[in-house]
Formats: structure tokens, sequence, C-alpha cells
């Protein structure tokens, strides 16, 4: 799959990396390509709308640089790792329901030209995001939640 | 605490929250916009049993209720029902609440969850004090939340569903704020046209053991398709219906003439009641108003201001999405001078971290904010600031239902 194709494909799981905010990132031909976890939309729950960033706007890695809303609340996306903004998911403005659906595919969010490609390898892998999203819902049930 | 139904929630994956110390269902695995289209379209059915329930007695009951209500309880019959604010001296709002007249001598009061203790000591004082004096022998107030289970029953199809299962009550002899009697499943029940969706529907009141309702009322029939609904969708409906909600729409600092509701304030009943004068000499400088905002990018919440011209008018005391018109809504306090259709803006934080009853927020916001296992420190906020959107100012009533019902 090419990084511009918009039905952004995760074949190759190993190469998908987490932060702890619950943002994906795959790396498709140099550039990184960014999302929100299938645990956080669930958590979020219905998506209704985003604010997305400009083309070219520059984000350091941590930085906030979009906003999510669900019916219940707002939430920030941040960005995982340094870098200017390539490219945006268009469809979700209309549709920011994707994100619901696909959080892998369709609802992609941004894509970014990292700056310091040793960010990525300081993300977590898929199964360190696993351990801590199981802690979430350990901790959840705990509750009585 | 737990309402009857909880085991019922968890086995139908409800997300719970807690909510003025209940663990509630926020909502089911369906989602909020799907409970809420299905009780606009056909019917949900929710668990209530959080509100405060009082029963009041004796011979003196009327009489203390109209001392404590803005609205006439005198125009009550048997079971017939009326919504009333109750207010302090300042006309500021104790609490809003449903009073059921079973016979004129036992009311039962229906209250927000989060002001029980604090309605239950204010209609003791009052049934105890000097000015009422000798209430206190002859009307006694009990808490009866425990022992008495609370469903609503709400959407077009509601009253079809019930007339499924009662055959020999003709339910169009029904009207609105009334309630009757009646056996459901075997199980002795209160049914009152009432509810909190702007939808018809029915709230149903009956003994805290038979928790079987709950799901004998989902399965009457598939082709009704109920579904369970949550306090998401229950906050998304009354929005849209204009009903306010007591710690967002009302406070002690808010009185019912500012707000929609100057229907409930009776100033020509002959008994006098609690806060009459002052609402009879305040001056109003502000009212409370819808709002919708004319882009999608954000949703307006509680808390964020209302601009007019540069300078700050206001402030959102409710606001959210609303599935039946696909944008941002909301209540306002505005002055009272500003008209509806007035485009105002509406300033929303950037990076913060916004949440109306449910605060179930997973992705982090600002630092310090993180709760549970929080690391506030590692993120970095958004730039100060803060973004204006703009909205045009109506009036509460964001849906009204279509009184045709088709199946």
């Amino acid at each position: 799959m090419e990084y511009d194709d918009p039905q952004v494909s995760l074949h190759m799981q190993d190469a998908i990396k987490f932060t702890k905010q619950h943002e994906w990132v795959v790396i498709r031909n140099g550039i990184a390509i960014i999302g929100i976890s299938d645990f956080a939309q669930s958590q979020l729950g219905d998506i209704v709308s985003i604010e997305l960033p400009k083309v070219g706007s520059r984000f350091k890695q941590t930085q906030a640089m979009a906003i999510v809303d669900s019916v219940k609340a707002s939430s920030d996306i941040f960005c995982p790792l340094s870098g200017e903004v390539s490219e945006i998911n268009e469809n979700l403005s209309e549709h920011p329901e994707l994100i619901n659906q696909s959080p892998y595919e369709s609802g992609w969010i941004v894509k970014i030209r990292p700056s310091n490609p040793s960010d990525f390898d300081s993300l977590m892998t898929k199964q360190e995001y696993e351990g801590i999203v199981g802690e979430e819902k350990d901790i959840e049930t705990e509750r009585g939640l | 605490m737990k309402t009857p139904f909880y085991e019922e929630h968890r086995s139908l994956n409800a997300k719970m929250v807690d909510f003025h110390g209940w663990v509630m269902p926020l909502q089911y695995s369906a989602g909020i916009i799907n409970e809420h289209m299905s009780v606009r379209k056909r019917a949900g059915l929710f668990d209530v049993s959080h509100m405060g329930r009082f029963e009041v007695k004796g011979p003196n009951s009327l009489e203390l209720l109209q001392n404590l209500m803005t609205n006439d309880i005198s125009k009550l019959q048997e079971n017939q029902a009326l919504y009333s604010p109750m207010c302090y001296e300042s006309g500021g709002i104790v609490d809003d609440l449903i009073i059921y007249m079973i016979n004129r001598e036992r009311f039962l009061l229906v209250v927000n969850s989060s002001n029980r203790q604090k309605d239950f000591e204010w209609i003791l004082e009052h049934g105890n004090n000097k000015q009422t004096g000798s209430l206190s022998s002859s009307a006694s107030i009990e808490d009866v939340t425990d022992s008495m289970a609370l469903l609503a029953l709400q959407g077009p199809l509601a009253q079809k569903v019930l007339q499924e299962v009662v055959a020999d009550i003709n339910f169009d002899l029904l009207k609105p704020f009334n309630l009757l009697n009646a056996k459901l499943f075997g199980v002795e029940c209160i049914i009152s046209r009432t509810g909190y969706t702007g939808e018809d529907g029915f709230e149903i009141f009956f003994n805290s053991s038979e928790v079987q309702l709950w799901d004998k009322l989902l399965h009457v029939d598939s082709k009704f398709d109920i579904r369970p609904a949550g306090l998401g969708a229950r906050d998304t409906l009354r929005l849209e219906a204009g009903f306010m909600l007591y710690g967002n729409d009302l406070d002690e600092n808010i009185t019912p003439l500012e707000v929609p509701l100057a229907w409930t304030v009776k100033f020509d009943k002959i008994q006098d009641f609690v806060g009459k004068n002052a609402l009879r000499t305040n001056m109003l400088t502000r009212k409370l108003v819808g709002f919708e905002m004319l882009q999608r990018k954000r949703i307006a919440r509680r808390g964020s201001e209302v601009f007019l011209a540069g300078s700050k008018i206001g402030s959102i005391t409710s606001g959210g999405f609303s599935p039946t018109l696909n944008k941002s809504i909301g209540f306002c306090f505005v002055p009272s001078d500003v008209p509806f259709d007035q485009i105002v803006d509406l300033s929303i934080t950037k990076g913060a971290r916004e949440g109306t009853d449910g605060r179930e927020v997973v992705k982090g916001g600002e630092g310090g904010e993180g709760g549970e296992g929080g690391e506030g420190g590692e993120r970095e906020p958004r730039p100060m600031g803060i973004d204006l959107y703009t909205a045009k100012i109506r009036n509460t009533r964001f849906y009204k239902r279509n009184k045709e019902v088709k199946m």
C-alpha cells in the first residue's frame, strides 16, 4: 500500500506504534500516518466533530494538534512525533464517525513528515500498548465501572 | 449506590459511570446517538431509579406543598401530576420536581438525585416551621427511593408497547401528566404519562424487588425493537426538548423567571409560597435562551462564554450535540434584551477537556487533570487561547415531536 492511498491499510501490524495517549502511527514511504486507537474511539463513544490542523503546520512531539469531540467529551489529539503536517483526512469533517467505524483505516487523521526519525523509536510497540490498555480495563473493572 | 437494575446494565455491556453517587449506565453498546434516535423513532427504556422519591402524607400535605412550590398544587386532581420548581426566599431554585397526587392526602414527589438529601431536609424543615406550625403533626415525609424502582419507557411506540402488555386499559384515556394503577406482568405499578425526552412516554413505579420488569419490557415484542437507553441519551434528548437540568441550567442563584419556567410561577394562587416576594420584585437582567452553532468543528459545552461584538455577554449552562439536528446546540444566559436570531460568538477553549455528567475521558488534555495514571507532565498543552465559533440565539425548544404515530 502506498502512503497516499486514502484507505490506509494496516496489513503490516508489526510496524504500528502507539502513544500512551492512544494515538497510533505507521510510517509509509517516510511519512507518518496518525490516528487514534480502537480502544480510544470505543472509550470516547460517538465522535461528532473534529478540528484538524492546517497542512503545512508544524508540531513538536506531544504537542496537541487536533481536537475530537464525542457526544460526551472533547479530547486533544497529541502529535506522536515532531514534524510538518503533509495531509489531513478531509473526509472526517463531514464524517467524523469514520473514526469510530474504522479507526485504523478510513478513520486516519493526519499525515506528518517527521523531522526527527528517532521519535518513532520512542513510541510503544503494539504489545506494550496492549499492556497499558489492559491495565486501564482492569482499573475500570476494579472500580465496578 | 446501585439501582435494582445494576446487573441488567452490566449484562448489556453498558458503560457505567458515577452519577451523584449512583453507578449508572452512560450508554449501552449501540452508543448514545443510536439510543437517542431509537427513542425519537421507536421506543427506549431508561432506568431512572436514581431519581429521589418521597412520599408526603397526611391531611395537611397539600398545604405544605402549596407553600413550597411555585406552581399551583390545588389545581391537581387525584391521579394527576404537576411539574414545579421549589424556591428559596431569594427566589433561587432549591430543586425542580414532579408532584404526583395519589389522593388528597398522599403525594409522590420525584426529585433530582443530586438534591435528594437537601430537598428532604428542606421539606421537613418547612413541615415543622412556625409559619406553617400545625403541619408537623398532620403531614409527614418519607424517602421511598430504595423501596421503589422507576423505569421510563419513552418514544412514539411507548403507548403501543404498554397496550400490548395491558389489554384491559385504554391508554388513549391516560392523558399527559396523568397516572393510573395497572398490573404489568403481574406486578402492581403506578404508570404516569410523563418523561424527560420530548417524546410521548411513561414513567413506571413499582416495588424495587420486581427486577424482571426491565427484561420483560425490553422484550415485549421484537417488532417494537425497544432499546435500552442510558444517561448520555437522556441528556441529549432533554437538551433537544428544551428541558432544563438542575445543577446546569437551574441552581440556587437562578430563578424560574430567568429561565423559560415563568409558566410554573403562580403569583395569583391563594396561598403564599416561599420565594414569592423576591420573585415579584427582582429585576430581570438576564434570560436563558437556546443557541445553535453554525459550524460543526467543535461542540460547545457547559462553561464556554458567549460574546457579542467582542464583549462577553453570558455563558453556556448546557451544551452538546443534537443527533436530530446534526449540530451543536445548547442553552446559555444572555442579557434580557438580546433578541432571537442574534448572531453571537462562542469561545471554546483549545485543548481543554470538557465533559458533561459522564466525565469519561480517556485521551489526555492539559496536564494535571489526567486522573488515574495520568501523565500530565509528559504532554505539552496547546498554546493558550480560545477560538471563537459563530452561533445563533433562539428559543430552547430544538425539537417538537410529531404527534402522529406510525409503525
